[in-house]
């Protein structure tokens, strides 16, 4: 049995952050356990810019924002299994994992930082009758093999869902000769960033359908096409709008889901908004010892957001190391969602946090100058007008260690009220 | 190329048949119009080993449904695939559906079904604890299973190939002639020559009997569609639950899966004689198998689908609703083993017994081969085995310590077993058959690019030429600019 202070399950940029932070704060022996080939997770099929405007204040393609973050690890002396699968964690925060070098291996953890990123909806789960040919992938699927296999998927293409993968294949798909006849979104709105929509549809004169949706696919063994229809407000399928559009590909960007299978596993609470763990303001699980962070927490869209995230992941897990009590408090405040928003994350706040917190939220529609305000009880804590909120976008704000050591109610509602 | 013996069809019933005449030392051929084994009916049923209750008493379909019943177990085993001897439940909701059961009950009994109950509400509710509260009663079948249709067909072909038979993939039939003795079957490969045939067809048997004028039955593609939820449903359902039957069948049914998935399905929609590729999924279909199952398990949702699909019955058209296993009337070296529809799969190794007998009776020229192997090597299954057998693998081949599959933790080494086993995959779908790579709930969203990258790489082909399910069914285009 190998013995680590910190075993980061991930390198990708979540996973890196948390070590690298965790590292910095002075924990010795930190192992970082990731799936794939290299350090760098999706980013590294990510060759758009676009990357660490917040973060960095300059603009990088997907590779470089990761290369960032390789370069520091390799400059430290945090360990690295590459093409590590790890496939369960033992009570006793006993990691096992496996690869062809090693074998299998089980690791004893002091402190767990999930990481582990999330996983594209696939088509199965959207229940879109029809045919089964080939053809019909994920945007993210069809990135890796242009990006990463150099190989085309497809050269007439539909895309459903504006998710930002979705855009960004669009353009990706068309600078490489493909034709996309359209994207559509079954929302009256689209769940990506507005510079995609911007860049990556309008820029390239690709229609986007709002309110619209694939209701059949055809071809028994390459695509064939598909029939579209548009919804109504409850979004079924209006009887007459119906269209055939041939296309050879359809790539599916409609949501992200986080892959928590070790997370349940493990017992930890899992919030059914986020699909990620239920944490408090230092990323801690419910289970003690084991963090998460990243997109395997929530659905980020910004991987500035995810680093930062990260880091407060990776601070928490080395004040859990190296603090010699680590017996948790149990006296929280409940973060809650309120009117107008789907979820607060971290979802609990230690009362005595000494430091402030920000909580980060997402909207449940589209709203003009809306009002952000954070309440407990009756009692307004924060409160800001907003010209545009909408779902696609992360918001966060910013409570004090103060306000939050003086809570009378035990709860902080954020809402979005018009 | 020169036969004794064709087999039209591996489907289950085809493989089987194969591998109980691969018993004998003689020639055998077996023919598949698609590209992989069991691509038809085969892999798209309920999966279900039906107890025997449901055929009319005295029917072919009652006697092999009860024989398949018992044997299923010994094949499952000696062939090493995944059956699970769970049981079912024909749920009744109201007085005269408790009048059904013991309909079935008589019938079953008349069938030879062994140790069949009427059980009580309270008995019900203690094995199905999500079963709704209108259920009143239940026929309990502890015979009753489920296997994986499409391993038991590729288990037995594999295991027939290591008896000698030939596979031809991609070879559908396209003309017979009878000449000189000899059957002329013209393939999409190229001309077999054989001595007998067998048409194991499935939704295609009529049209491959029309060569040789046999124009005695006429089958109809019977589609039903299914949905299948996540493992984490899996501790929904503990049994095989049916509805009450009705004429077109025995209606939509709940089921955990010999993997631990949950199948729901499948409606029953009769099609034209000329659209038996029709394996689309229907809103309406869906529909209907969403609210059959609400009556059921009222909390069981559809929230964790992993993915949906048809399959289609080979329903004879005609009063005697009954298999048709038996020599042609146009010609009797031609083996018809027709309209295989439920309880087929059941059945289907006692039908491979049952066309053992008809074959040596017709043919006695043929002996018993002295060195038949029954048995086919367990194919390696890492998330099965302990710590300790796991080391010990990866030690002597790293690739089982390489996973591909997250969702399903399957590993290098296991796909490319399956790539190069008797018979092995050639495609996507062929790798997730055998190995169950991309059956998992992302559907191959991670490692879908590496079975290409690994087919193509056993294959010794680029990667663009590796398919999903065959012919057409490309995944990659050329390469990128």
């Amino acid at each position: 049995m190998l013995k680590y202070d910190l075993v980061v399950i991930g390198g990708g940029p979540a996973g890196m952050a948390a070590a690298l932070k965790a590292h910095e704060c002075g924990v010795k022996k930190i192992i970082i356990l990731e799936r794939a080939e290299t350090l760098g997770g999706i980013l590294e099929q990510c060759i758009h810019t676009g990357f660490g405007l917040h973060y960095f204040g300059e603009e990088l393609s997907g590779p470089e924002y990761a290369a960032r973050f390789i370069e520091k690890v390799r400059e430290t002396d945090i360990e690295v299994k590459v093409d590590t699968m790890v496939t369960e964690i033992r009570t006793g925060n006993i990691v096992v994992a496996t690869n062809n070098t090693d074998g299998l291996i089980e690791i004893s953890a002091t402190a767990i930082v999930l990481a582990m990123g999330c996983r594209e909806r696939p088509r199965g789960a959207l229940d879109i009758p029809g045919s089964r040919a080939s053809g019909i992938m994920t945007a993210g699927t069809a990135q890796k093999y242009v990006n990463i296999d150099g190989y085309m998927p497809g050269k007439k293409i539909v895309i459903l869902g504006s998710g930002d993968i979705g855009l960004i294949m669009a353009r990706r798909m068309t600078l490489e000769g493909a034709k996309v006849e359209m994207v559509c979104e079954l929302m009256p709105y689209s769940g990506g960033l507005t510079r995609n929509i911007v860049q990556c549809l309008e820029d390239m004169n690709i229609p986007l359908k709002l309110s619209c949706t694939v209701i059949k696919t055809h071809g028994i063994e390459r695509l064939e096409g598909v029939t579209i229809a548009n919804v109504d407000e409850n979004r079924n399928p209006i009887p007459g709008t119906e269209q055939f559009v041939e296309c050879d590909t359809l790539l599916l960007s409609v949501g992200l889901i986080p892959e928590n299978e070790l997370t349940r596993m493990a017992g930890i609470v899992i919030d059914p908004v986020t699909n990620g763990a239920v944490v408090d303001e230092n990323r801690q699980t419910t289970r003690p010892g084991v963090f998460a962070c990243g997109n395997v927490l929530q659905v980020h869209d910004l991987v500035d957001y995810v680093t930062l995230e990260s880091q407060i992941a990776g601070e928490g897990a080395a004040k859990y190391i190296l603090s010699k009590n680590r017996r948790r408090s149990y006296k929280y405040a409940a973060a809650k969602a309120g009117t107008g928003v789907r979820y607060v994350v971290p979802q609990n706040i230690n009362l005595d946090t000494e430091s402030d917190v920000k909580l980060y939220f997402r909207v449940r529609d589209v709203y003009r100058n809306a009002k952000i305000t954070v309440k407990s009880g009756d009692k307004v804590i924060y409160s800001k007008k907003k010209p545009k909120l909408c779902p696609g976008e992360m918001e966060y704000v910013v409570v004090k260690a103060e306000d939050i050591r003086a809570l009378d109610v035990k709860e902080l509602v954020v809402s979005a009220e018009v | 190329m020169q036969f004794d013996v064709a087999v039209i069809g591996a489907g289950v019933c085809g493989a089987l048949i194969t591998r109980e005449l691969s018993k004998l030392d003689m020639k055998i051929v077996l023919l598949e119009k698609f590209s992989d084994i069991s691509m038809g009916t085969s892999k798209a049923n309920s999966a279900i080993v039906h107890a025997g209750f449901d055929a009319k008493t005295g029917s072919l379909k009652a006697k092999l449904n009860v024989q398949g019943a018992s044997l299923m177990a010994y094949y499952c085993n000696k062939l090493s695939v995944p059956y699970k001897n769970i049981g079912s439940l024909v749920v009744a909701y109201s007085w005269a559906d408790m009048t059904t059961l013991d309909m079935l009950f008589e019938r079953g009994f008349e069938n030879g079904v062994p140790n069949m109950e009427i059980i009580s509400q309270e008995r019900l509710r203690e094995m199905e604890p999500y079963i709704s509260e209108k259920a009143i009663g239940a026929l309990w079948a502890p015979t009753a299973g489920i296997v994986s249709p499409y391993e038991l067909a590729i288990a037995a072909t594999e295991n027939a190939v290591l008896n000698g038979a030939r596979v031809k993939r991609n070879s559908g039939v396209m003309d017979i002639e009878f000449k000189d003795d000899l059957f002329f079957i013209t393939t999409a490969s190229g001309v077999i020559k054989a001595k007998y045939v067998i048409n194991c067809a499935g939704v295609f048997a009529d049209k491959i009997a029309n060569m040789i004028g046999d124009t005695s039955f006429k089958i109809i593609p019977r589609k039903g569609e299914y949905y299948l939820l996540d493992k984490t449903e899996g501790k929904m359902v503990n049994h095989v639950l049916f509805h009450c039957p009705s004429k077109m069948g025995k209606g939509i049914l709940v089921t955990p899966t010999a993997h631990g998935n949950v199948l729901m399905g499948p409606t029953a929609i009769d099609l034209d004689f000329d659209s038996k590729l029709d394996v689309d999924t229907t809103i309406d279909g869906l529909n209907e198998v969403k609210r059959a199952v609400r009556d059921v398990i009222p909390s069981l949702t559809t929230r964790n689908v992993i993915t949906s699909f048809a399959g289609l019955r080979a329903h004879i058209d005609s009063e005697n609703d009954d298999f048709v296993i038996g020599k042609s009337s146009a010609n009797e070296k031609f083996i018809n083993v027709a309209g295989i529809e439920s309880p087929g799969l059941t059945a289907a190794p006692a039908i491979a017994r049952y066309v053992g007998n008809i074959f040596r009776e017709l043919a006695p020229q043929y002996e018993r081969k002295e060195n038949f192997t029954a048995t086919r090597p367990a194919p390696v299954r890492v998330n099965e085995l302990s710590d300790e057998e796991r080391r010990a693998l990866i030690e002597k081949d790293p690739r089982y310590g390489r996973i591909i599959c997250r969702c399903e933790g399957i590993t290098e080494g296991e796909i490319v077993d399956a790539i190069k086993a008797p018979c092995g995959a050639r495609d996507v779908d062929g790798v997730k058959r055998r190995t169950r790579a991309g059956m998992g709930r992302c559907q191959s969203g991670f490692c879908g690019s590496k079975v290409v990258e690994i087919l193509a790489r056993e294959l010794g082909v680029p990667m663009n030429q590796i398919t999903k399910h065959g012919n057409n069914s490309m995944i990659l285009f050329g390469k990128t600019k």
